[in-house]
């Protein structure tokens, strides 16, 4: 694929650091040091000139840290150095790269997804400003008569302060794990999103306009408000790699779904290889309100994400989809977490997971229907594609029950490649690669149809990226 | 000149021995029936002319439009001009039917290196080739195959061999699992198919498909092994006296 012309030209623009620094640690790590401790985490709030509570937050959360063993909950974590690891990164103000400095492997990669270029450079860390487009200003336009709060978290933070105040990490405090606690002492960047009472937004929330907003990397804080009666849709995350400062990220997604509110959270994520991505996402869900979750993942070395809807009122539902890719000398240990506390409360989780070259796919999930909720409902379909016999792939559902009128159906399948599926489109024309690409698609169709479109393109294209080099 | 060329041909699955010494000629815009019994090796000959993987070629050649296919993928032989419908064509789950069909069709454009037309374009052709097939349900909301009848199946295997415009075609029992009507329909689409420069092999149980496309040439086949050949009158003659009697005779 021919490079566009303009993408050629050479462009000295600051830098937004730790989005992708994998290509150059010189003299931006000079700055920056690994390990984590008191001093590093009074650092960070001081440069970020946080309020008081913010800083208090953040090293009740550290004590957490430190006394906290690694979960047991879900795949090894040993190999990981936690001592080794740069928790917070400051991009120096000098700091400038130019197009030609991104490797070119990885602009091949945005070629094959067809990202515009202007994302190209963003993601690369060398764009311009994509909030400055004229879309994004029209829409926080609109977005503003309708006092809807769609902002960077550091910004959020100084001009919502009371707001961020109130509900940040209380639906994922820093008693909940680890990496909850991590996430909560050393947290940066992010996004804020408020949905007054009553506003119901049609078009999906993208990220993608604040893909270069600061700190959006390690341990990024996605704090989402969806007042009573309202309704939306956020969907955030690219297909393109995303290269981290070091290889642990620590993310945070807390998401409050107020009475009878609807909101649906998608994401499309793809990791580094060496990358662990061990994510928090949560959501607590009030009476007569839905959430849904919808996600992708690929890449990393190994992958930690259950997204967790807790349905606190009565009449509150969820719903949980999920596509999982574990390729070479990767494992995706995904699923879902369904806790039902209230009454005709009831979840439905559908994961499709595919292994490929010797990767492994793990759904772990957790169903909790708890003593209060009478007449929960929980779903669990689970369907894994194991493409060659050096794959694997493994179903660990937890379910508890302390309610006796609970009704709970749960379905595990595991299949593979069928070869006369694979002779029949190869025999109209589609090379091994591309015949397994279009079955995969297929596999996961139900899921990425409730992508927007642009998303279940880019979804189809990872998985083609992906069935590259499956040959033989 | 000779578009398709198999030279004893000899195939196995595992130690069994399905097709031996098979030879055969088909020259540039003739129509070739192979007839024959269950298990007589007929599909099988099918499925290895296209390059089905699971079969092993232990000995012979083949040769299309003069190059040597023997070990050449099936893709490769589809870019070269092959088309094969298939007896019972493969259900695949999540595909959806008609943007299934512009991949394809991209897919196999782009290894001809010939120019794809437009999406537009290309809906153009197909609504034009699905109303020659009478293909009435709306098949837009539908996955590959998924939930066909076994007509639905067939004509959407011709509605592929349409659009995909291969220089040869081969039919897997097209004939099979049609009623009447649709018997006719595919009929006429093979015959709008075999214009003089295209080449056909045609494997079929019945003559009935025959009252839309005359063949050049009918070879009978028989526990692996081509055992008669003739022209049309052949056919005529299988007709009226059954495949047992020439496979006895040629057994005695």
């Amino acid at each position: 694929m021919p490079i566009p012309r303009n993408i050629k030209n050479k462009k000295k623009i600051a830098t937004h650091s730790s989005l992708w620094d994998a290509y150059n640690e010189s003299g931006y790590m000079a700055q920056t040091r690994t390990g984590l401790d008191e001093d590093l985490v009074r650092l960070i709030s001081r440069e970020k000139q946080e309020p008081a509570w913010m800083l208090e937050r953040r090293l009740a959360a550290l004590k957490i840290y430190e006394k906290m063993p690694l979960p047991a909950w879900g795949p090894d974590l040993s190999q990981l150095d936690l001592a080794k690891i740069t928790y917070y990164a400051k991009a120096t103000d000098k700091k400038s790269e130019t197009w030609d400095d991104v490797p070119a492997d990885i602009k091949k990669t945005f070629d094959r997804l067809g990202i515009p270029q202007a994302e190209q450079e963003v993601l690369a860390g060398v764009g311009a400003q994509y909030e400055s487009t004229v879309i994004y200003h029209s829409l926080k336009e609109k977005f503003r008569r309708q006092g809807v709060i769609f902002e960077d978290m550091d910004v959020a933070l100084r001009e919502h302060g009371e707001l961020v105040e109130k509900y940040f990490m209380k639906c994922v405090p820093p008693t909940l794990h680890k990496f909850a606690a991590l996430h909560g002492a050393v947290w940066s960047g992010g996004t804020f999103l408020y949905i007054p009472k009553g506003v119901k937004i049609e078009l999906p929330l993208q990220a993608y306009f604040r893909m270069n907003a600061k700190g959006m990397g390690q341990f990024e804080h996605t704090l989402i408000v969806v007042e009573e009666d309202a309704q939306a849709h956020y969907i955030e995350g690219c297909s393109a790699p995303r290269y981290g400062v070091d290889s642990l990220h620590a993310g945070g997604v807390e998401i409050f779904v107020a009475p009878r509110a609807r909101f649906r959270y998608s994401s499309v994520e793809s990791w580094s290889k060496d990358a662990y991505n061990l994510n928090t996402k949560r959501a607590i869900v009030q009476a007569d309100a839905h959430m849904e979750w919808v996600g992708g993942n690929f890449g990393s070395n190994v992958t930690m994400l259950y997204p967790c809807s807790v349905l606190v009122g009565a009449n509150a539902t969820a719903d949980h989809l999920g596509v999982a890719f574990a390729n070479q000398g990767q494992i995706q240990d995904t699923g879902a977490k369904v806790i039902h506390i209230g009454p005709n409360t009831s979840s439905n989780i559908v994961m499709k997971s595919i292994s490929k070259s010797g990767g492994r796919a793990i759904y772990r999930g957790l169903v909790d229907i708890g003593a209060q909720a009478e007449k929960a409902a929980a779903n669990i379909k689970c369907d894994a594609l194991i493409l060659d016999d050096r794959s694997a792939s493994d179903t660990i559902p937890l379910i508890k029950i302390k309610n006796s009128s609970a009704i709970l159906a749960h379905e595990a399948t595991a299949g593979k490649l069928n070869d006369d599926d694979i002779f029949y489109l190869r025999s109209r024309g589609l090379n091994e690669a591309q015949a397994g690409a279009m079955i995969v698609n297929g596999f996961i169709e139900p899921i990425v149809k409730e992508l927007p479109l642009e998303y279940a393109v880019e979804m189809n294209r990872m998985v083609e990226l992906e069935m590259e080099g499956s040959v033989g | 000149m000779n578009i398709l060329e198999i030279k004893d041909l000899t195939v196995n699955i595992g130690e069994k021995r399905i097709l031996d010494k098979v030879s055969l000629t088909i020259k540039e815009g003739e129509t070739c029936v192979v007839m024959g019994p269950n298990g007589s090796g007929k599909s099988t000959l099918s499925s290895v002319l296209m390059g089905h993987p699971a079969y092993q070629v232990t000995g012979g050649q083949i040769f299309f439009k003069g190059q040597e296919i023997t070990d050449k993928k099936p893709e490769e032989r589809a870019a070269l001009g092959l088309f094969m419908t298939f007896q019972q064509p493969r259900e695949i789950e999540g595909v959806d039917f008609y943007p299934y069909l512009f991949d394809a069709y991209k897919f196999l454009k782009a290894a001809r290196q010939e120019k794809a037309v437009s999406v537009f374009d290309f809906k153009k052709l197909m609504d034009k080739e699905i109303a020659a097939l009478k293909i009435t349900d709306d098949w837009s909301r539908r996955y590959l195959n998924r939930g066909f009848s076994g007509g639905e199946k067939k004509k959407a295997e011709i509605l592929q061999l349409a659009l995909l415009k291969p220089s040869f075609a081969i039919f897997d029992e097209i004939d099979s699992g049609l009623d009447v009507d649709a018997l006719k329909v595919v009929g006429r689409a093979m015959k709008r198919f075999k214009k003089p420069s295209a080449s056909a092999l045609i494997v079929t149980h019945y003559l009935r498909i025959l009252e839309y496309i005359e063949p050049d040439k009918v070879v009978v086949m028989s526990a692996g092994r081509i055992i008669k050949t003739g022209g049309h009158d052949l056919a005529k003659r299988l007709e009226k006296e059954g495949f047992e009697k020439i496979i006895k005779a040629k057994l005695e």
